[in-house]
């Protein structure tokens, strides 16, 4: 192995500039003669907006310009005039249909509403001024009289007779019912099953909170009718796309999308907002650069959240202990409107993975998506796979309880162990040896030595839990014909250029983003590793439409197994029109020119090119015809995956509640993952770490509470608690490997795996403590102190 | 009471005389008056520790601070901080142990750090965990950070004992 190649614990790259203040985020960024936006919110979860005065706001010191919902018109082609005709308005770009095939039912998403508001925080005005504080003072003046509506936030009553309609005509706020897997198969499992399982769960409401906020620049070019978005996100092809195509601003070819350095994102940066389109009409409308800052609060308001369902599964097993059917009923909150991806998440992202680690053979689950007077729900780290994990992992836990198996025991036997595995919810799984993951995980773990701690902790008036998740995901997202024929409207393929230049360093272009994935490192690995070249000489181009011709960006752990995969592709293009190149220079025949270890030699003689030089005579053409082989070094690839990915692996969560206090505390976290070939195994072990913190801050610490009047009652750090330092042990990270055979790099992916893990291990583990199943998430101290006392007061009695 | 005053500090050894609107941030001042966009906002309200910066030697939240409460007053930013050398050490022991992945939340980890090897020379894990509960990080899960701080601890250590008495 190369000291900077692939399997190499590379140190970063691009780290010189964060660590020195240097990384260049949106809102570093200024653009001269910029004016600054501040947006008027709604402060009620539901209301009709009677009338808007700005007129006392609009002689406010420093006030540009205010706009409402209905300015925001079309531009007539060819001129500063306005058409009345309104731009078009936020779109979600995947197509559900319900189970009696209709589309699923999509409400109008105006960037600034016009009539109505449908939750605390939808956006109602945007002030620009010339500076953020004037706008802020201006928007204090700005008098709107609303007429509130009732409103529904509460996921499972949104549906209920007598609600109201957050949509006016959308019956019984339901999105779609939809349904996957083999009704009728599944009842018969359940008929004959010897035990059958039952559980409600809701898996929690969160705000991602990525700790860069979001921005956004919009400019306009009036000499060249162009446009320029600076914007906090991860893939600026697809926000050019859809604010090209759906909201109609600028023609894809004017308009250029620019993410520098991207604080974070979990998902949370993937979708088109309404202040970046507000951004780029207002500098269109101003000719002046308009920027917006989003403070924290208005994070937790507007930031699509995610998860929030609450569902009833059942799991149904024989005699021996072998599952033979799992069904589901969920209901999904989407919020107020569709996000851009937000009708997958509940269903494609989260049903196709409900038959977990096992072989079951029968699976059927039911999802009703509903609209409530909440902030848009949509993909977060894991996106519908921690949500199935949960079902599946709860369930198969409180199973083997209830039939009296030990749960390592009763995992172990209804495994998967022969692959390919076709499951009954579309997913073939391709690869893995889940009993490896769980024996390695459970000697890490020193599970034998458990009881005996245990039975410390007991001594010390202290209850010790484990907890065990057996997880799998499908990542490397996704085939692009798969996810078509499930409703896609776009491909998920990647797009990688290499760029040689004729001094012999190379850039290579990808679609891929990184916001802290460490791109700049792993993808210069893989061409230091193909090229046999110094990873110095290797430079990363990501994040500018402008440079990257397309590319469809970062998230589902895909930027490995799907964006290195474009970069191979081309880095074989590469290689071969080297070997042309070599053959000319050294008179060789081509079929003769073998490449290996940055050198192009003549089998069977002396005689070798180093790559550099190669690409000095590619570019200089003194030893080719140019009409016989074309100067130059640059190929391009795009990479369509032929299936999912799935890495899988198994966490165990041991921790120790203080039944006097009702807090937990985390003693031992295990994790055992299979991410086929690892790239740089520092940065997939940093990927595990925060991914578990993550999965453990849903667990123990973090809820969006929406309370009875629609106000969201944890939109700050104060009252929205998220994971510390503290709150972690040192973590026990160990990995297995099978190859992924669907890409030519055999990886699997390895961003989401921690998320998606960690929530169910960790109630396990509460729930083997508290010996009932009755824990929800979050499980705060307050709601283990009241378990934990109902435990001594049961043991008193 | 919004006329600018004005101010007259250090910052990152330079001595300078602005005027600052009475409800600047030392936080936005940094970064709006000056360009210093390496000190961040992540909360506003003092949570985070995305902004914290020096102030006379001391961590400070610039977010939670007046520019005007810092007249007469030492700042030091991460890009001072890195200028003068006075964490090279703890950069590269982030760099070496990958303790960042966004680096949005670095500056302010790094100042944290620096305040509290200030307090404590050798403090255990458990002391640098709880001197992080200041400063949010949502990538890293926090261990790679406390190890860096760690390693940095034991080598000021170590190099304090090789000077001669």
């Amino acid at each position: 192995m190369s000291e900077t190649g692939i399997g190499a614990r590379v140190q970063r790259l691009e780290d010189r500039r964060f660590i020195t203040g240097r990384g260049r985020y949106t809102d570093d960024i200024n653009r001269p003669g910029q004016a600054h936006a501040y947006f008027l919110r709604s402060p009620h979860p539901h209301a009709r907006i009677r009338a808007i005065d700005i007129a006392d706001a609009e002689t406010a010191p420093g006030v540009v310009a205010i706009f409402t919902g209905r300015d925001i018109k079309k531009f007539a082609p060819d001129s500063d005039d306005l058409l009345d005709e309104d731009i078009g308005g936020l779109i979600c770009g995947w197509m559900i249909h319900s189970k009696d095939g209709s589309p699923m039912k999509a409400g109008a998403h105006p960037a600034l509403a016009k009539d109505v508001v449908r939750y605390v925080g939808d956006h109602v005005a945007v002030v620009v001024a010339e500076t953020l504080r004037q706008a802020q003072d201006a928007a204090e003046r700005i008098v709107v009289d609303y007429e509130e509506l009732p409103s529904v936030t509460h996921t499972a009553k949104a549906r209920d007779a007598g609600q109201p309609e957050v949509h006016e005509g959308i019956a019984r706020n339901t999105v779609f019912e939809w349904e996957l897997g083999d009704k009728a198969g599944t009842e018969a499992a359940f008929g004959t099953a010897a035990h059958v399982t039952t559980i409600d769960l809701t898996n929690n409401r969160l705000v991602p909170n990525p700790m860069e906020p979001r921005a956004a620049i919009g400019e306009y070019e009036e000499g060249d009718d162009a446009f320029t978005l600076h914007t906090t996100s991860q893939n600026p092809h697809v926000a050019r796309l859809i604010i090209s195509a759906f909201v109609g601003l600028a023609p894809e070819h004017k308009l250029r999308v620019v993410a520098p350095d991207v604080g974070g994102g979990f998902g949370s940066k993937i979708f088109v907002y309404a202040e970046e389109v507000i951004c780029l009409w207002a500098a269109r409308r101003l000719k002046r650069p308009v920027k917006w800052a989003s403070d924290r609060t208005e994070a937790f308001l507007c930031d699509a959240h995610g998860r929030d369902h609450v569902t009833r599964a059942q799991l149904a097993t024989d005699r021996d202990g072998r599952i033979t059917g799992l069904r589901v009923h969920t209901i999904a909150n989407l919020g107020a409107y569709l996000s851009t991806f937000a009708s997958s998440v509940p269903t494609y992202l989260y049903a196709t993975l409900l038959s977990g680690q096992y072989a079951i053979p029968a699976i059927y689950a039911e999802v009703d998506a509903v609209y409530t007077n909440t902030a848009p729900v949509d993909a977060y780290r894991g996106a519908g796979r921690p949500e199935a994990t949960f079902v599946v992992e709860r369930l198969v836990e409180v199973a083997a309880r209830e039939i009296g198996m030990d749960p390592v025991a009763f995992r172990r036997k209804n495994f998967v162990t022969s692959f390919p595995h076709q499951t009954p919810v579309i997913m073939a799984y391709d690869a893995g040896d889940y009993d490896a993951a769980l024996t390695k995980a459970l000697s890490l773990h020193d599970y034998d030595g458990y009881a005996g701690r245990k039975a410390e902790s007991r001594a010390a008036g202290k209850l010790r839990g484990i907890g065990f998740s057996a997880y799998i995901e499908a990542c490397g997202i996704a085939p692009s014909q798969a996810v078509g024929s499930l409703g896609a409207g776009v491909g998920l393929w990647e797009s990688a250029e290499v760029r040689v230049n004729p001094t012999g360093n190379i850039e290579v272009l990808t679609g891929s983003h990184s916001h802290g994935q460490g791109h700049e490192t792993t993808f210069a690995q893989l061409v230091s590793h193909r090229l046999g070249v110094p990873i110095e000489t290797v430079k990363i181009v990501h994040g500018d439409t402008d440079k990257v011709q397309f590319g469809m960006g970062t998230y589902g752990s895909r930027s490995g197994a799907v964006g290195m995969s474009a970069i191979n592709k081309a880095l074989e293009k590469i290689v071969a029109k080297g070997k042309k190149v070599a053959a000319h220079v050294m008179e060789a025949s081509e079929g003769d020119i073998e490449f290996k270890d940055g050198q192009f030699r003549v089998a069977g003689t002396d005689k070798s090119l180093a790559f550099g030089d190669m690409a000095l005579q590619a570019y200089i053409a003194h030893k080719f015809s140019g009409q016989d082989l074309e100067p130059g070094l640059k190929e391009g690839a795009f990479w369509d995956p032929t299936n999912f990915t799935f890495p899988a692996g198994v966490h165990i969560c041991e921790l120790e509640i203080d039944p006097e206090t009702g807090v937990t505390t985390i003693e031992r976290w295990t994790a055992v993952d299979d991410f086929g070939n690892v790239i740089n195994p520092m940065i997939v072990e940093g990927q595990v770490h925060g991914g578990i913190a993550q999965g453990v801050g849903q667990a123990l610490l973090e809820g969006a509470h929406y309370d009875a009047e629609g106000q969201l009652v944890t939109a700050s750090f104060m009252d929205y608690c998220m994971p510390r330092a503290h709150d972690f042990p040192t973590f026990e990270v160990g990995m297995t490997v099978t190859e992924c055979p669907s890409n030519p790099l055999g990886m699997k992916g390895c961003g989401e795996a921690g998320a998606i893990a960690a929530p169910p291990a960790v109630i396990n583990a509460l729930t083997e403590a508290l010996g009932h199943e009755n824990v929800a998430m979050p499980a705060t101290p307050a709601a283990i102190w009241k378990a934990a006392q109902g435990l001594q007061r049961m043991a008193a009695e | 009471m919004t006329a600018p005053v004005a101010i007259t500090l250090t910052v990152n050894g330079e001595r300078l005389t602005r005027l600052a609107e009475p409800r600047e941030t030392l936080a936005d001042f940094l970064r709006r008056d000056l360009g210093l966009t390496g000190t961040h906002l992540g909360c506003e309200m003092g949570v985070c520790g995305a902004c914290l910066v020096m102030l006379d030697g001391t961590p400070v939240h610039s977010c939670l601070s007046f520019a005007v409460q810092a007249d007469g007053s030492a700042v030091e930013t991460i890009e001072g901080l890195t200028e003068s050398a006075a964490v090279t050490d703890l950069q590269q022991a982030f760099h070496e142990r990958n303790a960042l992945q966004c680096g949005f939340c670095t500056p302010g980890m790094l100042v944290t750090a620096q305040g509290l090897l200030a307090r404590k020379a050798s403090p255990s894990r458990e002391e640098i965990r709880d001197a992080l509960s200041g400063n949010y990080c949502r990538c890293t899960g926090y261990e790679a950070i406390v190890d860096a701080i760690e390693t940095v601890a034991r080598r000021r250590a170590a190099s304090r004992e090789e000077l001669p008495a």
